[in-house]
């Protein structure tokens, strides 16, 4: 069985020790591919604010994780997802993606990352200098990311059933 | 009761986080539910009466408006996601 580590957390991750954890006992692997998403500056941004939907955020998380696990044959992954206030320049998500090639482990980092932003519910709201603050906005490359995996009966965001 | 939730700009304009309610009179789907929410008027209306912008799930799982609903069910209201 895969080994699949799936966390929501204010707190920072490791990713040296998230990385140890996942290898533990696993000698069929020959590479990690990792994944840091950071909160990027610009336009006056100072922060983010992460919400989500507790409950559903993990499921969903745990089942993208698992399509990767079984789409591109991984001896595990881990994702974790931080939330609440994250200044410019922070750790925001990690994925690793564990598997006996390299190919593999690449291909299913871009894939969870593009499930992730798509169907897992979270949501980002800016906060900006001036004081402004304002919700992101989905964006349809973003949507059109996911599309080209095709659907995914596991992860699919409900549409087709 | 239904259990209704609401997140990110659906909360902040509503004042609120969720709710309960009895499944009102009459309503199958989500698309009912969103009708009678409509029918509050104020904040509610101007969020209902347009829920191409809305994303809803049924018991934590991405759903249609067209879903089925039942009581006891929870139903979240919320922008379409942007985590990652």
């Amino acid at each position: 069985m895969p080994r699949v580590t799936i966390r929501v957390q204010a707190e920072a991750f490791d990713s040296a020790h998230e990385t140890a954890l996942l290898l533990r006992g696993h000698e069929d692997v020959g590479g990690v591919a990792a994944f840091t998403g950071i909160v990027r500056g610009g336009g006056g941004l100072v922060a983010l604010e992460l919400e989500h939907y507790p409950g559903m955020t993990e499921s969903m998380m745990r089942r993208i994780a698992e399509s990767a696990c079984v789409r591109f044959g991984l001896a595990g992954c881990t994702v974790i997802h931080r939330v609440g206030r994250l200044a410019v320049g922070m750790p925001i998500v990690l994925v690793l993606c564990a598997s006996a090639h390299r190919g593999g482990a690449q291909e299913a980092t871009t894939f969870m990352m593009d499930w992730l932003k798509t169907s897992a519910p979270f949501w980002k709201r800016e906060e900006f200098a001036d004081g402004r603050s304002a919700w992101v906005e989905a964006r349809a490359q973003d949507e059109a990311a996911k599309a080209r995996w095709g659907s995914l009966a596991a992860c699919d965001g409900g549409k087709k059933n | 009761m239904l259990r209704i939730l609401y997140f990110a700009w659906l909360r902040d304009r509503l004042g609120r986080s969720g709710e309960t309610l009895p499944l009102p009179q009459g309503a199958h789907c989500v698309q009912d539910l969103i009708a009678a929410l409509n029918a509050r008027g104020g904040e509610y209306a101007a969020i209902f009466a347009r829920p191409e912008l809305i994303r809803v799930a049924v018991n934590q799982s991405f759903a249609t408006i067209a879903a089925p609903i039942a009581a006891h069910d929870e139903i979240a209201f919320f922008p379409p996601v942007t985590g990652g």
